[in-house]
């Protein structure tokens, strides 16, 4: 088979337009508040020791415009049993759903229609909390409550704008400790907390240009200090579609640098699956035309030595083949990185029959040391297959067996239609896996437990006369700054860019020197584990101050707050001891003598010898003398043969 | 769908609707002021305000409109909703037991209101096997609605149609009966159920749902299943309240009717048998028999129909520096019966007395429950108690103060004589008075303390 796509480096925009690649974004954003969005627990407190554990199942119900959304009925198929891990701390009744919502966190709410004001939506003058159905079980109600407060936004991006479709306020999910077999656990920590989701049109036409949108937006609202920064705090999902495919939501990507892979491989993808459909109409096998034959052929592996298959017997499971007419050479089609089609079956079954072990199939095009030939033959005989065939084995539990032969049959038909619908999952090398049907609008309905809320345009005007500038405008002016231009995107997309932006206008401070001492050295004491959380707003504010009261102490800036940072001295105790200080001439020609006694120099050069006096003068005074001020007596000194 | 075509707009912003020739389900383009939005127009709650179009978008979302940014509204189409379950008839198993679902209202059988934006009772039964095919797995079920009230709305109406209605099936020689019902009040429904059909030879079962079953976590399809599982299979002929047991979805408990309550505004394992243990655990496999004082199913059709009941009964539960008016206005508006629900052992304060010696002369029946729910009336620990005997007030032993009153309104529609009223009061019919309580009928665990948290960490509640 020829090459699908080029490799991943040489790929060029052309090549992208070539393949119609669209792709959008959604950036899942947590905002910072002290509570949860609809309980008063407490936000952003993580702990991985839990009380008690609760178990619930889930069952799809109807939507609003009265149809079973798709999603719904993969998750009612999977019959999984939900185990909850609480912590008394993080966690009340609200959030296990034995308690009703309690009034919308209105400080989230505020933060929400900021971030939209920045992001230039059009905002909802009464919102409407919606129910948006989650069947995996990760909201234990069974929907994520959430709300809209802007509609068709934009950024700025090269020389156009980025739409951006919808800007909602929403509760964040349990994290998932293990899903294996029909037991799925979560920890509920995290259930409840306030964040965004930015949804942007699909009008990013290569991979580097989601990535740029990207982190646009994350610096956009990490530097409107409003939101909550570090591990998991902000999650992104990828849309992607080339021509002739579907639009595909992958989701999870924790890391940006990540995107520009995972939609490639994404891309590869959906061309490998149309080429497979293409490939099927050529040999006559569209969906209507499509044929499977299924049968048990339990006793024909009673002998079989590989692991698998006879571990599942040892466990009086049963195994059953199903025969995919005309799909022979199908499953073995390369379809992203180091993956074949057949894969796209396996995810499905491991996901919605719940087999987790694996392998969980294996097919007549495996290459590996499975069952031995004579055993492939009988089963061909029983399932009366022809060269022309693919067979598909699997093994599990009659019940689940059964939801996995169906699974195999309703993958392998999809395959004649090309992409599917499907969300799928970013995994670590850029590739991704199928992790549920793609949700449609169906599985949203109106909360019913809480009434519509109105937001007056006295409550969005006051909101918009404290709103921080957008990233663009701080960009620009940074530059003018003369700020360097490796410092310029961490500035202004920090949390702290507000704060910073203050100090340089109060204290009339040089920019630069700010930037370095707030953002450099931050980030190398960091590295070396000096305490920098020590270094907080006030101790900057103090710091900064001081140093413009005296600007003296400039030479000394970073010593003062590494001492700061490695002693338990006060900064202002420190900063006095740095204050400049007269010296006589005569203290100074006594050091020197002291000096010249304890520890004389090597050098008999006069120059080198007076480097080397003015600095252990430095350092024996505190460097809280002036260099030049004492150059002249130690000059005199070296002169006079090193006497006073 | 309903005649208005503005279903819940009021002015101001019903006059931009008309004047715009859009109704609610029209699929509309609106301009306002920040620019446009695209969407479907819903009807709206009649409590919101009158300032507002409600917009579903195409994501889904609904969001409001305030009438003043406004500027055009243009119709591009329609779509009405139509929210229905597909509606199965449910197949018949001659060697499966015929079970009859009463629904009476309730979040067991409920759906959306648009109006409103909330859960009305709506589903017919019919659309419930619908959502819960399982329920062929037990039984061959019937269903008939007899009301369609909120729980709160029940009264001595529906509990006489419904006692009507259980004696009727019985008779037809049906298997095992369920009762849908709201679970505000199912303790008083299934207390005066169990005065009211006596001698039952099936499982009459009451159930509900905590968690409306418009979403997915509702514990509504959980409950059924075991409700009909116990009418259909359970040796248990008493009424019965089936419920979640704990707040994890493991297993239902069956509660007798008459020592029930619903002890939690909103969890789901929110009822309790007070004072005393359930009679079962049930889950999708087996019922577990908890106690064997129970009354045994039987195969024929007997039953003692009783639907006597007297409206003039009250509850008075008791308060510091309660006023004798209280007790005043009660006899001045003919009330036959009271109940009280005292504080402790069973005591009111001194003011009261004249008022309650007044009542007991007239002939009223008034009868001393406690507040404390758990425990026994004991009028003799304290000269309180006595004296309030003296007035004529008669210990109700530990008879819930719900149960007294339903018993006493069931008692006087049988009577006038207050001697008659007080034998029926007294005499344990139901299990509504126990003789002992055992030393575990009260549980209520202390969280926080060690071992209930080691407990509760290996234990899903």
């Amino acid at each position: 088979m020829t090459e699908l796509m080029k490799p991943f480096e040489q790929m060029t925009d052309e090549d992208y337009a070539e393949l119609g690649l669209q792709s959008g974004l959604e950036i899942h954003q947590q905002i910072l508040t002290e509570k949860k969005l609809f309980c008063r627990c407490p936000a952003g407190h993580y702990s991985t020791e839990y009380d008690a554990e609760i178990l619930r199942h889930m069952r799809p119900t109807l939507s609003e415009l009265g149809e079973y959304d798709g999603t719904a009925l993969m998750e009612f198929k999977t019959r999984k049993e939900i185990i909850y891990q609480i912590n008394r701390h993080t966690v009340c009744t609200y959030e296990m759903d034995d308690t009703p919502p309690f009034e919308i966190n209105q400080n989230a709410l505020e933060i929400a229609f900021q971030i939209a004001m920045l992001t230039n939506f059009k905002l909802v003058n009464e919102i409407h909390i919606a129910r948006k159905q989650y069947l995996d079980g990760s909201i234990p109600t069974g929907f994520q409550r959430t709300t809209i407060v802007g509609v068709d936004g934009f950024i700025p991006y090269k020389d156009r704008k980025i739409g951006l479709i919808q800007l909602g306020l929403e509760e964040d999910s349990c994290r998932e400790v293990s899903d294996i077999g029909h037991r799925r656990v979560y920890r509920a920590d995290r259930l409840g907390m306030p964040l965004i989701e930015t949804v942007t049109r699909p009008e990013m036409h290569t991979p580097q240009e989601v990535a740029d949108v990207a982190n646009i937006l994350r610096w956009l609202v990490k530097s409107s200090g409003l939101v909550r920064t570090g591990i998991g705090a902000a999650r992104q999902d990828v849309n992607v579609s080339i021509t002739g495919g579907t639009r595909i939501e992958i989701k999870g990507v924790h890391r940006i640098p990540l995107i520009p892979l995972l939609i490639y491989n994404e891309a590869m993808r959906q061309r490998s699956l149309l080429l497979i459909r293409d490939d099927l109409r050529d040999r006559g096998i569209t969906e209507s035309t499509f044929k499977s034959e299924t049968a048990d052929v339990t006793h024909l592996m009673t002998n079989t030595q590989w692991d698998p298959i006879r571990w599942a017997l040892q466990h009086n499971e049963k195994v059953a083949c199903v025969n995919l007419k005309g799909y022979s050479g199908i499953l073995s089609y390369p379809t992203q990185t180091g993956k074949v089609f057949s894969k796209e079956i396996s995810d499905r079954v491991r996901v919605i029959a719940c087999l987790t072990r694996l392998p969980n199939i294996l097919t007549s095009e495996s290459t590996e040391e499975t069952i031995g030939s004579h055993v492939w033959n009988r089963i061909r005989r029983q399932v009366s297959a022809t060269s022309q065939d693919a067979l598909v084995i699997v093994w599990a539990n009659e019940q689940d067996l059964q939801t996995a032969v169906q699974e195999i049959i309703i993958r392998a038909r999809e395959a004649t239609i090309g992409v599917p619908s499907e969300t799928r999952q970013a995994l670590e090398d850029g590739t991704n896996g199928f992790e549920r049907i793609l949700p449609g609008p169906e599985r949203m309905y109106p909360d019913t437990d809480l009434p519509p809320l109105e937001f007056p345009p006295e409550r969005v005007e006051a909101l918009r006369k404290n709103l921080p500038p957008p990233i663009w405008e701080r960009r620009a002016r940074y530059k003018l700054f003369g700020i360097p231009d490796h410092l310029i995107i961490p500035i202004a997309a920090s949390p702290r860019a507000l704060f910073f932006d203050r100090l340089i206008e109060s204290n009339n401070l040089s920019p630069k020197f700010c930037a370095r001492i707030f953002f450099e050295k931050m980030v190398a004491w960091r590295r070396r584990n000096f305490p920098v959380e020590k270094l907080t707003d006030a101790v900057f504010s103090e710091f900064f101050g001081k140093i413009a009261s005296e600007p003296s102490l400039l030479p000394n800036a970073e010593r003062i707050l590494r001492q700061f940072l490695t002693s338990d001295e006060s900064l202002a105790t420190i900063m006095s001891t740095f204050s400049q200080i007269s010296i006589s001439r005569d203290e100074i020609s006594t050091a020197l003598v002291e000096i010249n006694r304890s520890e004389p120099p090597n050098s008999q050069q006069p120059e080198a010898n007076a480097r080397y006096f003015t600095g252990k003068l430095m350092k024996r005074f505190q460097f809280r003398l002036q260099a030049k001020s004492i150059l002249p007596v130690v000059g005199e000194f070296i002169k006079n043969g090193r006497k006073s | 769908m309903s005649s208005n075509p503005y279903k819940g707009y009021r002015d101001p912003v019903l006059s931009v609707l008309k004047e715009n020739a859009v109704e609610v389900w029209s699929d509309v383009e609106l301009l306002t002021d920040q620019g446009e939005f695209k969407g479907i127009i819903l009807p709206r709650s009649e409590t919101s305000d009158a300032k507002h179009v409600v917009l579903k978008l195409r994501n889904g979302y609904n969001i409001g409109i305030a009438f003043n940014r406004i500027r055009s509204i243009k119709e591009i189409g329609r779509k009405e909703a139509h929210y229905q379950i597909p509606e199965k008839e449910f197949p018949r198993d001659p060697k499966k037991p015929n079970v009859k679902l009463l629904g009476t209202g309730g979040t067991i059988a409920s759906r959306l209101d648009y109006r409103t934006g909330a859960v009305i009772p709506a589903f017919s039964p019919g659309e419930l096997y619908g959502s819960v095919p399982e329920l062929a797995d037990y039984c061959n079920l019937d269903t008939e609605r007899l009301f369609g009230v909120f729980s709160e709305n029940m009264g001595p109406e529906q509990w006489i149609a419904t006692a009507q209605a259980i004696a009727a099936e019985i008779q037809k020689g049906t298997h095992g009966i369920v009762i849908g019902h709201g679970t505000d009040t199912m303790h008083h429904t299934s207390a005066i159920l169990s005065f009211m059909v006596q001698n039952s030879p099936v499982p009459i079962v009451m159930v509900g749902s905590q968690r409306s079953s418009d979403r997915p976590s509702s514990d509504a399809a959980s409950n059924l299943i075991h409700a009909v599982k116990t009418a259909a299979e359970s040796d248990i002929a008493e009424t019965m309240v089936c419920m979640f047991g704990p707040t994890s979805d493991q297993y239902a408990l069956l509660h007798r009717g008459t020592r029930v309550r619903k002890m939690h505004s909103s969890y789901r394992s929110t009822f309790r048998t007070i004072s005393d243990i359930p009679l079962a655990m049930v889950d999708r496999e087996k019922i577990t028999p908890l106690r064997q004082d129970y009354q045994r199913r039987r195969s024929d059709k007997n039953v003692t129909l009783n639907t006597a009941f007297e409206e003039k009964v009250s509850i008075v539960y008791y308060y510091p520096n309660m006023k004798p008016d209280i007790i005043d206005s009660l006899i001045d508006n003919d009330y036959r019966g009271i109940i009280i629900a005292g504080t402790g052992l069973g005591h009111v304060n001194k003011p009261l007395y004249p008022s309650l010696k007044r009542a007991c002369d007239k002939g009223i029946s008034v009868y001393m429950t406690v507040q404390t729910l758990w425990g026994y009336v004991q009028m003799y620990v304290y000269e309180t108690g006595r004296e309030i005997m003296q007035l004529g007030v008669i210990p109700a032993a530990n008879l819930l103060p719900e149960v007294a009153y339903v018993k006493l309104g069931w008692a006087l529609g049988q009577t006038k004589d207050p001697q008659k009223v007080k034998e029926i009061m007294l005499t344990s019919i139901a299990g509504e008075i126990t003789e002992r309580e055992p030393y575990d009928g009260y549980l209520i665990y202390q969280g926080g303390i060690p071992e209930v948290v080691e407990f509760l960490r290996q234990i899903k509640r």
